[in-house]
């Protein structure tokens, strides 16, 4: 049983006089077994708070609190805050030339678990975690998402979180881009982990599209950097029908897709 | 903090006709700097290579310039084309030409079918061979005074490669050294030149690739620090033969490698594979010239860097030059740089001239850039620390080309090298360097 805290939580992006306050003030509970879909139109914050909880250097924590499980998140390293249990599903997969697929996840595996898996189960993992995403075989020896099209790095980035296996996994926009197939493969893999473990989702995303994969339990509006309401799976219903347009003044951005 | 694109450029060039067109039409390009053109002579090995008759129908580049006699090329002053990049101080011992007996220590390992003995100056062999380029490489031709000669039989299929250890004794005395390579027809070697300790070394290899043959050319500069080395390796490649060169520069003070080849007939392929990393106030430059005189030859070069430390100091020149009978011509050239920390430098310079349209594809590219932080945070958000990451991507980064070489046992000795630089990289021992294709 693990919770994610984020209280009363501040961001700034940029330095000094360029400094953009993004968050501003966010309350969020996450615990083990809850899919929390975070919603809201584009440019209010909702990327910012994934990339903050992860660590990204590009942005400023000016005021709040992280923790996991009473653990201070905000204090850990990058790396920490992972082998602490987090994980990250990127919108933007970043490229590694000259790291091949299975180099990285045994890599990143070793470093989770603290010890290198296994060769032999590790491998058979690798090949039937695969196979579940319709992945080509071929693929562990592709450098890591390099010259990958959009769905195939979205199936990489829920290969490693089925394989990592995290507290808490933030799922960034893992629904765009992706076709409908690509849409389904995808949240089967995200079912799958919610139904084997209790794990906790963060599903960040701007169209309710996803939602009809991924049930979730609270749904949460994101405006402007704070939640502006809070809700059941019924909020999406209503995000589909209304759009953000009651949320933001003259916003005419749907929610829907 | 993010990936910083000021400090990367990038050029890509395409077989697009119209980017070919604005390559060979662009201000510039053609024109180049050095001494008046004057022809070769005594290439007797590569007909092709200097008998378009004429100048150049698209603007008349310069020919470049050759002679066996050092003082036709003049003092260097580190303001020519040729010299412009070159820590001229730490050069100037060699350049000063002090005749000398020194000698490296050879240690060989010779497979059944190769032949190792030597000829006196003034052999016929030596004329024939292609001439110096620079006065270096002049001199070491010169104050060699005859060469060590290598010579594979025809169709040799040899058990294991050529290995030659040369390796620096730390005497102050300039090493001069000419070494000819001479590959039968249809044979397949290896050869390895292994380069260790300390030494002054100008050494030119010449190697003479037969019809059909397929030779690959180990260059490993595993040097002690002080270490100063100017090379220059002319490759001939006989009709359809196959020649590839790896040139892997780790040690050393300073080291500067000028790589030429031309075609002595059609059919040829040449593939220049080279790494090289960077230390602290170390200056490593590798100058390419791939001569395209003769049809349907192909030429492909990958050249990768990494810099690390104050004052370390890549210099990357790839010249191609597709004449105007070289039709069919299928080239492209690739140089990277991997930046890792403040106070490096790399300087990349691809050139293509273009002769004729009638060629199947040619184009370069090259790209310099700082370590990315957004590979960094990316690797660091699946668990995997800071250090370990940045190793991650550096060893991956030359294992693309190292395991080019082919010889397991070298390859992995090189890569050990390579991560004793970066650290150890903790739980990867059991992975070695290759990689399923």
């Amino acid at each position: 049983m693990s919770v994610l805290e984020i209280r009363d939580l501040h961001v700034t992006v940029g330095e000094g006089d360029d400094a953009k306050e993004i968050l501003r003030g966010v309350d969020l509970t996450v615990r083990s077994g809850e899919t929390h879909a975070i919603m809201g139109p584009n440019g209010s914050g909702k990327s910012t708070l994934a990339y903050s909880i992860a660590g990204h250097p590009k942005y400023t924590i000016t005021g709040g609190t992280v923790t996991l499980d009473g653990e201070d998140v905000l204090a850990m390293t990058v790396d920490e805050r992972a082998r602490a249990g987090l994980f990250l599903a990127m919108q933007y997969p970043v490229e590694v030339p000259g790291v091949s697929v299975s180099n990285f996840l045994r890599t990143a595996a070793t470093a989770i678990k603290g010890e290198a898996p296994k060769l032999r189960t590790w491998v058979k993992d690798v090949k039937t975690e695969m196979a579940g995403l319709e992945m080509d075989p071929a693929f562990a020896e592709r450098n890591v998402n390099e010259g990958f099209s959009g769905g195939e790095k979205k199936r990489h980035e829920i290969l490693q979180m089925r394989l990592l296996k995290p507290r808490i996994a933030i799922l960034d926009e893992t629904d765009s881009g992706l076709d409908v197939d690509a849409l389904r493969i995808v949240s089967e893999g995200v079912n799958k982990t919610r139904e084997e473990g209790d794990v906790g989702v963060l599903l960040i995303t701007h169209y309710t599209r996803i939602l009809r994969y991924i049930q979730p339990d609270f749904v949460h509006v994101f405006v402007n950097g704070r939640i502006a309401e809070e809700g059941g799976a019924e909020l999406a219903e209503k995000l589909e029908n209304d759009g953000y347009a009651a949320y933001v003044k003259g916003s005419t951005e749907v929610a829907s897709a | 903090m993010s990936a910083s694109p000021e400090n990367t450029s990038t050029t890509e060039l395409t077989t697009d006709t119209a980017a070919l067109a604005s390559e060979l039409f662009a201000p510039g390009v053609g024109a180049q700097a050095g001494p008046p053109t004057t022809p070769a002579e005594g290439t007797g090995v590569a007909p092709g290579a200097h008998s378009h008759g004429g100048p150049a129908p698209t603007g008349s580049p310069a020919e470049r310039f050759t002679s066996t006699d050092p003082d036709a090329f003049g003092v260097p002053t580190g303001r020519e084309e040729t010299w412009r990049f070159t820590p001229m101080k730490r050069m100037r011992t060699l350049l000063d030409g002090a005749p000398s007996d020194a000698h490296l220590t050879w240690t060989t390992d010779l497979p059944e079918g190769v032949e190792l003995t030597s000829v006196e100056a003034g052999d016929p062999l030596l004329k024939a061979l292609p001439e110096p380029a620079d006065r270096l490489a002049a001199l070491a031709r010169q104050r060699s005074g005859g060469a060590a000669v290598v010579r594979v039989k025809s169709e040799a299929q040899l058990d294991r490669p050529v290995t030659l250890g040369l390796a620096g004794t730390g005497s102050d005395d300039i090493v001069w050294g000419q070494l000819v390579i001479e590959v039968g027809a249809f044979a397949r070697a290896t050869i390895v030149l292994d380069h260790t300790g300390l030494a002054r070394y100008a050494g030119g290899v010449a190697i003479i690739v037969g019809d059909s043959a397929q030779v690959t050319l180990v260059s490993v500069q595993d040097w002690a620090p002080g270490t100063v080395h100017g090379g220059q390796y002319d490759a001939v490649v006989g009709r359809d033969a196959t020649f590839k060169q790896v040139v892997v520069t780790l040690g050393g003070d300073l080291v500067r490698l000028v790589s030429n080849v031309q075609y002595a007939g059609p059919g040829g392929t040449a593939e220049l594979f080279g790494v090289y990393f960077a230390d602290e106030t170390q200056h490593q430059e590798h100058r390419l010239w791939v001569d395209h005189a003769v049809p349907n030859c192909r030429s492909n070069v990958l050249y990768k860097g990494a810099l690390q430390g104050e004052e370390a100091r890549t210099v990357w020149i790839g010249d191609v030059r597709i004449r105007p009978a070289a039709t069919g011509t299928e080239t492209y050239e690739l140089n990277r740089n991997l930046v890792l920390t403040d106070g490096a430098r790399a300087d990349s310079v691809p050139n293509l001239e273009i002769e004729t349209g009638e060629i199947v594809g040619a184009g370069h590219a090259s790209a310099t850039g700082r370590f990315d932080d957004e590979q960094l945070f990316y690797l660091c958000s699946r668990g995997i620390d800071a250090e370990t990451a940045r190793r991650l991507v550096v060893r991956g980064f030359f294992a693309d080309v190292v395991q080019l070489i082919g010889i397991d046992g070298l390859q992995d000795r090189l890569m050990a090298a390579i991560e004793a630089r970066l650290g150890a990289l903790p739980g990867l021992e059991e992975q070695s360097v290759e990689q399923p294709a």
